[in-house]
């Protein structure tokens, strides 16, 4: 196989880590509104905490961009 | 050229070439869009520090409110002992802020988006908050490491995690940063060339995008800059309050 090539396909493979990230913001996302729905009252005191982790789970499927940033161009 | 989502992030020279002992030290967009960023921050809390007045007009009200959030980000997190370290979090949070906002005007540059940037301030820190721990707690500082409550026969795999993570610490932290701003501004120029690409008749759709996720990189900005506080704020916390 060809360096180019090789090159492309593994920036393709690294976009599966996006699974992840989705995997993990649904999870953050769904357990946040069905604690809310069971304690409307505490639902706003966990909001921060929310943020927080969707932008901690965001960044790991983003890692997988840095990955497939590497391997197209600093090789 | 102007098709190409990744030209954004071209670094150029602007004005005359300075070079000392061999590294380039000349004034690029980069530095002149830091330098905006910096004057914004500096002008705006002039103007909100003004005029003190018991009741606030909307520019004062502005500073008071990111005075506020930090304050209590800062309580919630690292608890009363972080205090004195409330100008330099304050600082980090609205010059992230600042830099992450007016890279998301058009034709304006983002500093967030290159690694270099990013790094250095989590590699600063990291540093800060070493140094920090070792002068507040001396060699105790190395019990982080040690967690209490650990089997003794997982105790050698668990420090040698333990110190691994807290070495990776600089890196997630700026890599978070970089490639959230990176990869959204890549975003919109991909979609921007789409609505160029499709014309008049199929541009629209891809149009209505590119205003939707304008509005989630707002966010995005807003949250980036924010969790790169907070992860600051968690990180003082491990070294005043040696919890371990």
């Amino acid at each position: 196989m060809e360096l180019e090539a090789a090159k492309m396909i593994g920036a393709g493979l690294a976009a599966i880590s996006l699974a992840g990230a989705g995997v993990g913001i649904g999870i953050i996302f769904g357990n946040y509104l069905s604690g809310a729905m069971r304690n409307p009252s505490a639902a706003q005191k966990q909001f921060p905490n929310l943020l927080l982790g969707f932008a901690l789970a965001e960044a790991t499927g983003l890692f997988g961009l840095v990955v497939a940033l590497i391997i197209l161009f600093a090789f | 050229m102007a098709t190409n989502p990744m030209h954004q992030f071209s670094v150029h020279r602007i004005g005359p070439e300075i070079k000392i002992s061999g590294i380039d030290f000349s004034f690029t967009n980069a530095s002149l869009f830091m330098f905006i960023s910096a004057v914004t921050i500096f002008v705006f809390l002039l103007l909100g520090t003004n005029e003190k007045k018991l009741i606030p007009g909307k520019i004062q009200l502005i500073a008071e409110m990111f005075y506020n959030f930090i304050a209590k980000m800062i309580s919630d997190t690292a608890g009363s002992k972080a205090k004195p370290y409330f100008p330099f979090i304050f600082t980090l949070f609205v010059f992230v802020l600042f830099c992450n906002m007016i890279g998301m005007l058009p034709y304006s540059f983002t500093v967030t988006s290159h690694i270099i940037v990013t790094l250095l301030l989590a590699i600063f820190i990291f540093i800060a908050i070493t140094v920090i721990g070792f002068m507040k707690h001396g060699l105790g500082y190395l019990k982080l490491f040690v967690p209490s409550g650990v089997p003794t026969l997982l105790l050698p795999l668990i420090t040698v995690i333990e110190i691994i993570s807290y070495l990776s610490r600089p890196v997630s932290l700026s890599v978070r940063l970089f490639a959230n701003m990176m990869a959204g501004h890549t975003m919109l120029k991909v979609f921007g060339g789409f609505v160029i690409s499709l014309g008049l008749l199929g541009g629209w759709l891809p149009l209505s995008f590119s205003v939707a996720l304008t509005g989630l990189e707002i966010l995005v900005a807003f949250l980036q800059a924010y969790v790169f506080a907070i992860l600051t704020c968690i990180y003082l916390n491990d070294a005043l309050n040696l919890h371990h």
